[in-house]
This record gives C-alpha cells, sequence and structure tokens, in this order.
C-alpha cells in the first residue's frame, strides 16, 4: 500500500509520526506522476494549487492494473471492504502470491 | 400578559446550526454518513419543522408568542446555511476532473521514481518486486497506489 501526493516528505514524515501510519508514502511536488496517470485536480488544493484528485489503483505483480477507483466526489472515498476485496481477486491470477 | 418565549424557533434554529457543523466535526468520519449526508439531511428537516412551527404560532398568536423578528432572522439564516450546505456538499464536492487519460484496467502501470517520506526514492518497479511493507514475511502480491488530495 503506498499513497501519493503533491505534500513534501519532511510534511508526510511529521504527519506519518502523528497519525502512527507505517506504510509508504511518496512525495509528488511538481506533480509529474499524478499528470502521468492524469489525476491533476488543477486549482483543487487551497489557494489554488494543483492536486491529485483521490484515485486508487491496485497493481498485481506484473506491473498489470487490475482494480480502479475513481471517485466522483471527494467525499466519497474506496472503503477498506471494497479494496480487500479487490486484493482478494487477484490472487487467482498470481498463483506466486498468498 | 407577558408573551410567552417561543421555543420552536430556538430549537429549530439549533437543530439547523448542529446540522450544519456536525457534518465536518462528526459524521464525514464514518462512510455511511459521509459518502450521503443522511443524518445531516434530517437535522435540517427536523430544524425547518420546528421553525415553521414557531414561525407560524408567533405570526397567528402575536399576543401569545414573541419571535415574529427574530423568528423570521433566524429562519433566513438557517435557509442561508442549508443553501451554502447544499452548494458545497452536492456541487462543489463533484467538481473534479474526469481523468479521461487515466491508465485503464488491464493496461501497466506506469512506471516512476518518487521520494519516500524519509526523501529515499521508490521506483513503482521496486515496490512490485519487494515485500508489503508492514506485513513481514508476506510476499507482496500486488501493490494499491493510493493518490489523495494531500495538505494535511
Amino acid at each position: 500500500m503506498v499513497a501519493i501526493s503533491v505534500d513534501a516528505p519532511e510534511v508526510t514524515r511529521q504527519h506519518c509520526q502523528k497519525l502512527g501510519f507505517t506504510y509508504t508514502f511518496l512525495s509528488d511536488p511538481n506533480a509529474e506522476v499524478i499528470r502521468r496517470y492524469d489525476l491533476l485536480h488543477q486549482g483543487g488544493g487551497p489557494k489554488g494549487a494543483d492536486i491529485a484528485r483521490p484515485a486508487e489503483f491496485l497493481i498485481d505483480s506484473t506491473g498489470t492494473i487490475r482494480w480502479i477507483n475513481l471517485t466522483d466526489s471527494v467525499t466519497v472515498r474506496a472503503r477498506p471492504e471494497q479494496v480487500l476485496k479487490a486484493y482478494d481477486d487477484l490472487k487467482p491470477a498470481a498463483p506466486t502470491g498468498a | 400578559m407577558k408573551r410567552r418565549w417561543n421555543f420552536s424557533v430556538w430549537a429549530g434554529f439549533l437543530l439547523v446550526v448542529l446540522g450544519l457543523v456536525s457534518y465536518v466535526t462528526f459524521f464525514v468520519r464514518f462512510p455511511i454518513t459521509r459518502d450521503f449526508p443522511w443524518a445531516n439531511l434530517l437535522l435540517f428537516f427536523a430544524g425547518a419543522v420546528l421553525l415553521g412551527k414557531g414561525l407560524i404560532r408567533s405570526f397567528r398568536q402575536p399576543e401569545l408568542y414573541r419571535g415574529k423578528i427574530l423568528g423570521s432572522i433566524l429562519a433566513a439564516v438557517s435557509l442561508a446555511g442549508i443553501g451554502f450546505f447544499a452548494y458545497g456538499l452536492f456541487y462543489l464536492v463533484r467538481q473534479l476532473p474526469s481523468s479521461a487519460a487515466a491508465p485503464r484496467l488491464g493496461q501497466k502501470a506506469p512506471d516512476f521514481t518518487l521520494p519516500d517520506q524519509n526523501g529515499k526514492p521508490v521506483t513503482l518497479a521496486e515496490l512490485l518486486a519487494s515485500p508489503s511493507a508492514g506485513t513481514a514475511g508476506a510476499r507482496a502480491n500486488g501493490v494499491l497506489l493510493i493518490f489523495y488530495r494531500g495538505y494535511w
């Protein structure tokens, strides 16, 4: 599980320490990867900053995208059980896993 | 005779205020009340009924109940508040880009290199090859990329 945003590593590190997150957070301050994935929300952040729209991609071990969640509302995000189901659905096609 | 305090005008207004502040402070924490603001709409509805009742009372029996002027003001403020809430929650939050060119199901995820929270560069290929963080010994059979808005 990897979280990506425009926040700087320093900001994210403090945030992780505060909230006890142990998974990987990646910083894309210039939104290069966010743009490459066409997820840029122009002017969506405070003071018109460009940020990422919420989006989730599940990628299997071969690098193939197996599940996508592109919400149409900021308030509606993927629920844990949806993600877990998508993850379970990966297994039949990835026999080396589990 | 002293006119009575118009309780339902105030109770209605308080319910509307509670409906306005409780979304961000409380109901946003639970998916079922966050995805669609049922709880807040219920509070607005209950508040509007009480306000309406109080207003009707103050206009029909002004000799018995207070609140003609104040009730009207509170009702107008409530309406504006509910309108603001609806604009934010049913319009503003949906102003997301279409992301029509985003990677699709079955495609290879574009590789990238980005610094992690410790400043160490990480590539997608590495993530796909390495055991998943936090679950010692478990083999990674997938990577979940979560793009989030940031500005925490």
